[in-house]
């Protein structure tokens, strides 16, 4: 009897490691699903020493809604209302980035006032993207809803533009094969010119309460470094690329659209930190409103839509294709396989912020628990797209 | 100076919150029940059938399930009936026996108001649609659907018009084609009827 209550005993025990983790040396934390500022539902398991972070891992799927599988059981067009649904900040370029993979599979021309109306709904996308990227990292730095507001009271300018063109706030469902839904009156675009003319005043402001503000500085200054070596090799694209120094901008590299036309500067950084990579958004913003003003003076009168490509029943011939564009938050591509069906057979997306966000625990070691909240702020990840 | 960048953004949020007591533009929220923002006139949320005149058998749907095909999560169920009917304009055609929209599915992606050839399915504007019951209640009908032309009218009047002239247009060409009949329709009437209230379940 009593030796069975001693093997008992030996089974409660718990295995040395767990012991020596209780008393103090390495304490694990399961941060989130359900966190406030992980942007959605996202988990991180982190093991921590004292209030330092040793390991991190994080955990997605959670948000899982099978959209490469639906894409390639639905028609090419279907997919197009889905893609809206992955990065649910910025439709208008997921919407783009489709269209121009599958107009290189069918090699489809697209009318000039098309192009511009897609540049010109890229930046605007561009812009509310991060300027609601700065109030959500203000936030996280616990400015507690003020900054946030300010910043959602100018993306909702931005949204009023799309619901009147497209119909829909986020859920845009705006450009099609070969060009784009509904034409712009010329109302619309005076409406959207005035609104972008007076955005810098709002970017100034917002600068205002960033760039001296010593809290930002001592919460973001050699915070999260990141190599240009990792971020290469890890593949990292967009702002956080750049806030390495790394001149890498699709825009300019593959010059898709009409980009090619327009002047426009690529902010670099050159640190790396959680600092550059804010400073980074507010850079871009400036260079947006260049693009756009020069895209509201130039846009042409025209068609809007390629009438050759057919709505019902649309087979692009037998291929594969990759297109890919300077999105938000970095490089968005589409990648389909055609078997001449009405479906793709294989209908892949490269998210930007899923494969940003791999190198999050080499931004996080070393740092504090509330450094780790910051960081992953300054990543811009989207659930909808990282789990797809 | 320490201290300096804080003052600097406490200036920015004195000057939002003074603002708004002397600049109306500042103020841009609305008390939304009693105050509405005007909804654009492209905005959509989910799908109608048109009728002319009659609810149910001037539904110009003539089943013929494109519209079914084509709808990326496949919330429309459509069963063709066996006999046909004169439609609005005098032809006999299909008509849907069953005609079904989940709404609670549709994500108002607009697809099937695209692909329709009969101009029979269009977006509502009506996005007040929440229900007490927990089953079946956003399971709209073939009679909770049908709106008249006289509703998709005054909701989205640039559009209607295109779409009632390119309608009056094919009617007489089809008028002409035939022109010994006798005829029988004279298309694109605007119906009288109010707006079908959505029944009340």
């Amino acid at each position: 009897m009593t030796a069975t209550v001693q093997t008992l005993e030996a089974m409660e025990r718990p295995p040395v490691s767990m012991g020596s983790r209780l008393e103090g040396e390495l304490l694990e934390v399961s941060m989130g699903p359900q966190h406030p500022s992980t942007h959605g539902v996202f988990r991180m398991n982190v093991a921590l020493e004292g209030e330092i972070v040793r390991k991190l891992k994080p955990v997605f799927g959670y948000l899982h809604r099978n959209h490469e599988k639906i894409g390639e059981n639905v028609s090419y067009l279907g997919s197009m209302p889905y893609t809206d649904r992955l990065d649910y900040f910025c439709s208008m370029t997921n919407n783009w980035a489709y269209a121009l993979s599958v107009e290189k599979l069918a090699g489809i021309e697209v009318p000039e006032r098309a192009e511009y109306l897609r540049i010109i709904l890229a930046e605007l996308t561009r812009l509310q993207n991060h300027v609601s990227l700065l109030g959500f990292l203000l936030n996280d730095m616990g400015a507690w809803g003020t900054p946030l507001m300010y910043a959602f009271r100018e993306r909702e300018k931005i949204l009023d533009l799309f619901e009147s063109l497209s119909g829909s706030r986020m859920m845009c469902d705006y450009m099609r094969f070969g060009g784009c839904r509904v034409d712009a009156s010329p109302e619309w675009l005076a409406r959207a010119k005035k609104i972008v003319d007076l955005f810098p005043r709002f970017v100034a402001e917002l600068e205002q309460l960033i760039v001296g503000n010593e809290v930002v500085i001592a919460r973001t200054h050699n915070v999260g470094k990141l190599s240009p070596e990792l971020a290469i090799s890890a593949g990292i694209t967009g702002p956080m690329l750049r806030a390495c120094g790394v001149n890498y901008d699709v825009r300019k590299v593959d010059g898709y659209g009409f980009y090619p036309r327009f002047r426009f500067r690529i902010p670099l950084g050159e640190h790396g930190d959680t600092y550059d990579r804010l400073m980074m958004r507010v850079l871009e913003m400036h260079e947006s409103v260049g693009i756009l003003k020069q895209a509201f003076e130039q846009v042409p009168a025209g068609p809007i839509i390629n009438p050759k490509v057919k709505i019902r029943a649309f087979r692009p011939p037998v291929g594969e294709a990759y297109g890919r564009i300077e999105g938000p938050k970095g490089e968005l591509g589409f990648y389909l396989i055609s078997d001449g069906t009405p479906n793709p057979y294989r209908y892949r997306v490269r998210p930007p912020s899923f494969i940003n966000l791999t190198v999050l625990e080499d931004l996080c070691l070393g740092h504090t628990v509330a450094d780790v909240m910051v960081i992953l702020g300054s990543i811009d990840i989207v659930m909808g797209e990282v789990d797809r | 100076m320490i201290g300096t960048g804080i003052l600097k953004g406490m200036a920015v949020t004195a000057r939002n919150f003074f603002g708004s007591y002397f600049d109306k533009e500042r103020l841009i929220t609305v008390q939304y029940p009693e105050e509405r923002n005007p909804l654009p006139e492209n905005y959509r949320n989910f799908p109608f059938l048109v009728y002319d005149m009659d609810p149910q058998a001037g539904l110009r749907c003539v089943a013929c399930k494109i519209c079914e095909k084509e709808c990326p999560p496949q919330c429309i169920y459509i069963v063709k009936s066996e006999d046909k009917k004169p439609d609005y304009m005098g032809k006999p055609q299909f008509y849907p026996k069953i005609f079904d929209i989940d709404i609670s599915v549709c994500m108002s992606c607009q697809i099937c108001v695209e692909v329709c050839p009969f101009e029979a399915i269009k977006m509502d504007k009506d996005f007040e649609l929440s229900r007490r019951e927990r089953f079946d209640a956003l399971l709209m009908r073939k009679e909770d659907l049908a709106k008249s032309n006289d509703y998709y009218r005054r909701i989205s009047p640039t559009d209607a018009v295109e779409v009632d002239t390119k309608l009056a247009a094919a009617a007489e060409a089809a008028a002409k084609k035939k022109a010994a009949a006798p005829a029988a329709a004279k298309p694109a009437t605007p119906a009288t009827s109010p707006v079908s209230a959505r029944a009340s379940s």
